[in-house]
Formats: C-alpha cells, sequence, structure tokens
C-alpha cells in the first residue's frame, strides 16, 4: 500500500485527449483521505476532464483517450484486469445539473444503486436510505413524501438527493463535478456544508470555477489552466502566498 | 402609423384563419369517416353480432381470430422491435448500424401486399404448408418490427445523457442501466410506438388475405385458417346481400372501437404510479 502520506488518490503523468485535442498534459496531483481536494481554473482548462478520469467516466465519451496512471489506494485503475464498473463504485460522481432518475420515486432513486448493483445483500433498505439521507441533509424536508417523483423536488434538494444516491453505497472518494453551479446561493450554501460535512468519512474532490466556493470548503487546491497543472497545494497557500504568477492572476480576477 | 398597426393586427387574424380553416379540412374526413360507420354500424349491433359464429349471422370468430393476431404478432414484434431499437440507440455508433437504420426504414415503406405475398410463398407454402395464423402473424410481425425499432430509437434518443451517466457512475452495469433505467425513462414513447404499431397491424388486410385466409367458424388451431376483422369487412363488403354488407359496417365499428378501447386501457396501465 502506497498509503505513506494519507493519499487516497494519484494520478501519474496523466495525458488525455478527445479526438486530436489534448486536453491534459502531464498531470501528477494527489489526492489526500479524508480531505476535500479542489480543481479550479477557468472554462476549458480540463477540469471536468480530470475528474472523469478518476472514476473511469471519461471513457464513455466517443474518441476521448487517455495515458498515463489513476492510483487509488496505490493500485492503477486503468489495469487491464480493472473492471470499470467496480471502480465506479469505490469512486462515486454528483454532477454539475441534478440528475436524480425521473423515474424513480425519492425513496427508489437512493435505493437505485443498492438494487441495480445487487449490492443490498444483508442491508436494510430502509435504514440506507434514511442513513443516506440524514447525511445529506435531506431527510427533514423529505421524511413525509419519500413516495414522490425525485425531480418534483427543488433543484438543491435535488442536488442533495444525487448526492445522498452516492453515498448510499457507501463509497470511498466522493467527485463532485461543478455541484452548485445550477444552483441559487441559499441552496448553495447548504451544499457546501455538506461538503466540509463528508469528508468525515469520505475522500472529496470537487470541481468548481468559484474560487471563493474552492476557499471555503476545500483543503487543498489545483489551479488548471488550458490542460496544465500550475500549482497545487494547501488551499490557504494557493489563496495567500501563490507561488506562480498565472495562479495569483487567476485568484484575483484578472482573468478566467 | 395607426394604419400600420390595423393592417398588421389583419395580417394575424388573416394567418390565424388560414390555420384553422386547415385543420377544418383536414377534420372533415375523419369526422365523416367515423360518422358513416357509426351511423352504418351500430344497428347490427347486437349480443348475437358479438357472439355468433359467421353460419349465425356473427362476427364473433373476426374479433376473435384479430385477438389472436394481435397477441402474436406483439409476442414476436415488439421484444424483437424494441430490443433493435435498443441496439440501434444504445450501441448503433457504427457503420453497420446505420445501414440497418435504412433498411429499416425501407422496410417501413414496403406495400402490405408484398409482404403478404412474401409471407404466403414462403411460410404458407414453404413452411407450415396450411394457412393458419402463425402464418399472419409473422406477416404483421414484419410490418411491426420496423415500426416500433424505429419509435423506440427514437424514445431513447430523447433519455438525456446525463440519466444514463448518473447510473454508470454508481457503478451500474451498461446493460442494466439500459434495461432499468433507460428504457423506464423512455416508457412513454415505448407505449407509443407499440399502440400505433398495434393500431396499424390491426387494420391490414393484405397480409392476412393471403395468410390466414378467413374461415367462419370460431379458431381452429393454429394450423388452420382463420378469421379477422379487416378480412370479414374487405370479404363482405364485397358479396351481393345488403344483410352481409351491413355486417362488413358493423365489423368497421367494432375494429375502431377495439382499436380505440386497447389505446385507452394500455395508456391507463402504463401511466406513472408517483405522485407529483
Amino acid at each position: 500500500m502506497n498509503n505513506i502520506n494519507n493519499e487516497k488518490m494519484q494520478s501519474v503523468n496523466l495525458n488525455a485527449w478527445f479526438g486530436q485535442k489534448q486536453v491534459l498534459k502531464n498531470i501528477n496531483l494527489s489526492v489526500k483521505a479524508n480531505a476535500v481536494t479542489a480543481i479550479i481554473g477557468p472554462s476549458g482548462c480540463g477540469k471536468s476532464t480530470f475528474i472523469r478520469t478518476l472514476n473511469r467516466m471519461h471513457e464513455l465519451v466517443p474518441g476521448a483517450k487517455m495515458s498515463g496512471q489513476i492510483l487509488l489506494d496505490g493500485q492503477d485503475i486503468y489495469r487491464d484486469d480493472v473492471d470499470p464498473v467496480q471502480i465506479r463504485r469505490r469512486v462515486g460522481m454528483v454532477f454539475q445539473k441534478p440528475n436524480p432518475f425521473p423515474t424513480m420515486s425519492i425513496y427508489d432513486n437512493v435505493a437505485a444503486g443498492l438494487r441495480l448493483t445487487g449490492a443490498k445483500k444483508g442491508q436494510d433498505l430502509d435504514e440506507v436510505v434514511e442513513r443516506s439521507l440524514k447525511q445529506a441533509t435531506l431527510w427533514d424536508e423529505v421524511k413525509d413524501d419519500l413516495q414522490k417523483s425525485g425531480t418534483s423536488i427543488s433543484g438543491g434538494q435535488q442536488q442533495r438527493l444525487c448526492i445522498a444516491r452516492a453515498i448510499a453505497l457507501k463509497p470511498e472518494v466522493i467527485l463532485m463535478d461543478e455541484p452548485c453551479s445550477a444552483l441559487d446561493p441559499i441552496a448553495t450554501a447548504k451544499i457546501e456544508e455538506l461538503i466540509v460535512n463528508l469528508k468525515e468519512q469520505y475522500t472529496v474532490v470537487i470541481v468548481t470555477h468559484n474560487m471563493q466556493q474552492a476557499s471555503r470548503v476545500s483543503d487543498f487546491t489545483a489551479f488548471l489552466y488550458l490542460g496544465e497543472l500550475i500549482e497545487f497545494g494547501p488551499t490557504r497557500n494557493i489563496f495567500e502566498y501563490p507561488k506562480n504568477p498565472l495562479t495569483e492572476k487567476y485568484i484575483t480576477g484578472e482573468f478566467g | 402609423m395607426f394604419h400600420g398597426y390595423k393592417f398588421r393586427k389583419f395580417q394575424n387574424k388573416l394567418f390565424y384563419f388560414l390555420c384553422l380553416l386547415c385543420v377544418v379540412i383536414a377534420v372533415v374526413p375523419l369526422a365523416s369517416i367515423l360518422l358513416e360507420v357509426i351511423i352504418r354500424g351500430a344497428p347490427v349491433l347486437s349480443i348475437n353480432f358479438l357472439t355468433a359464429d359467421g353460419l349465425h349471422g356473427g362476427i364473433g370468430p373476426a374479433i376473435q381470430g384479430t385477438l389472436i393476431l394481435i397477441g402474436l404478432t406483439c409476442l414476436i414484434g415488439v421484444p424483437v422491435g424494441v430490443l433493435s431499437g435498443v441496439y440501434l440507440a444504445e450501441y448503433g455508433n457504427n457503420k453497420y448500424a446505420s445501414s440497418m437504420r435504412s433498411i429499416n426504414d425501407v422496410l417501413t415503406q414496403v406495400p402490405s401486399i408484398v409482404i403478404g405475398i412474401t409471407a404466403f410463398s414462403v411460410i404458407v407454402i414453404g413452411v407450415t404448408g396450411s394457412f393458419s395464423p402463425l402464418a399472419g402473424a409473422i406477416a404483421l410481425s414484419f410490418m411491426m418490427i420496423p415500426i416500433i425499432a424505429r419509435t423506440t430509437e427514437e424514445s431513447l434518443k430523447l433519455v438525456p445523457n446525463s440519466v444514463r451517466e448518473a447510473s454508470l457512475a454508481l457503478g451500474v452495469h451498461k446493460w442494466r442501466t439500459t434495461l432499468s433505467i433507460v428504457l423506464a425513462s423512455a416508457r412513454g414513447g415505448l407505449v407509443t410506438g407499440t399502440l400505433l404499431a398495434v393500431a396499424r397491424i390491426a387494420g391490414e388486410t393484405a397480409p392476412i388475405l393471403l395468410t390466414i385466409l378467413g374461415n367462419s367458424y370460431f379458431f381452429q388451431g393454429f394450423n388452420a385458417p382463420m378469421d379477422a376483422l379487416p378480412l370479414r369487412i374487405f370479404l363482405n363488403s364485397r358479396l351481393p346481400s345488403p344483410d352481409a354488407q351491413a355486417l362488413a359496417w358493423g365489423a368497421a365499428l367494432i375494429l375502431i372501437l377495439m382499436v380505440l378501447s386497447l389505446n385507452i386501457i394500455v395508456r391507463l396501465a402504463s401511466r406513472g404510479r408517483l405522485k407529483r
């Protein structure tokens, strides 16, 4: 186990392409366990692509390629004998736009992962649903409406439902791809609070184009620009003493 | 300035009435068909008419035959059609699939008499050796499969990719995602497509004329000729006796009512049960 520095995931010499276009260039980055790592950078810098290589969602896009390694607990998740489906059970994901299953109730949405992966053996679904919704701080708002459609609640509630759906499977890492970009400030504040709570049990990687959000929720921050990792370190250092002039320009709002 | 405003208002009204006029023109023939069928068909309706066999002035065998045909055809056509649609929508990003797509489109356009004569020479003569409900159902499923494959593909493509990704990101296998998430989300479109196909094949005459032949008696087995409503309408309308022709009108009314009620029942049964 390559866990000396408490590193949950690592990217090693990671390159990624869409067709001929290279979108990630030699990224080397470590994600610490039980911490929140934020990926910031202007639109099109490869943030989303990077996070999608961490649970092998990148390869689902037609024309997508990658090279290099992604280590999860020191094991390369791109080795030939690794089933991407198993990786995705260990590394969960929350998307930019809330995407609850439209045909399912709130209850079924949370239970979907366990039911459809056949992982529910020996588990009490009611209990898992309640625990996950409580962890996602949604329980009190929906406990009387569990049979209502998952798409009938507000956008912020839908996003917390998606978080509950992801944590119901007890993943080790939770990836969040701009989880608040479709939400209003109040809903955003709730999700941010939730993210900080989640790191007690999970490792969180969050992509955001909102620098204030990164500084509020994260312990480590990586700044990507045009597919390259410009700077990476503890969030305070990045925001207060950026080493690279490009990072400084970005966080002071000179471009982006 | 005010003159210009009045003119624009007039243009607006003119366009509105043109549209309305076209709707009326489109509805008139439809309404007159329905009216004609009801006026001529309703008087012959009776319990005896619905349940008796051909020798006792009823269309019972035709109603039974059409139900059997619809059932058998759906048994073949729905799984094959839906799964072909799934292939085209979920795995069809290749050359093979695009040629399948155009073959499928051609198959939708093939005149039904051609399908009938093919089924006659291949199945009736070649395989079963007699006119039979099976031959009829196979001929009709040739018509049903391309319609269902097409509508399935279209409705699966309307399911947003984010829903697929949500499921895959949970570590759900692709086949399970397609069956439990994507097909469920497209349920409305699948039901509509199937109903359209059923309505279409329930009224087809040419393919069954050459495959099930017609029969005055109730179901005789899977290897014997059978009756069906469109066939009864066709055969009786060519008879000289006004009584036989009245029977054809009655059968036409029943066919319309059958397709209509099937529509309503299936829609009610497949409606989502979730509270909004």
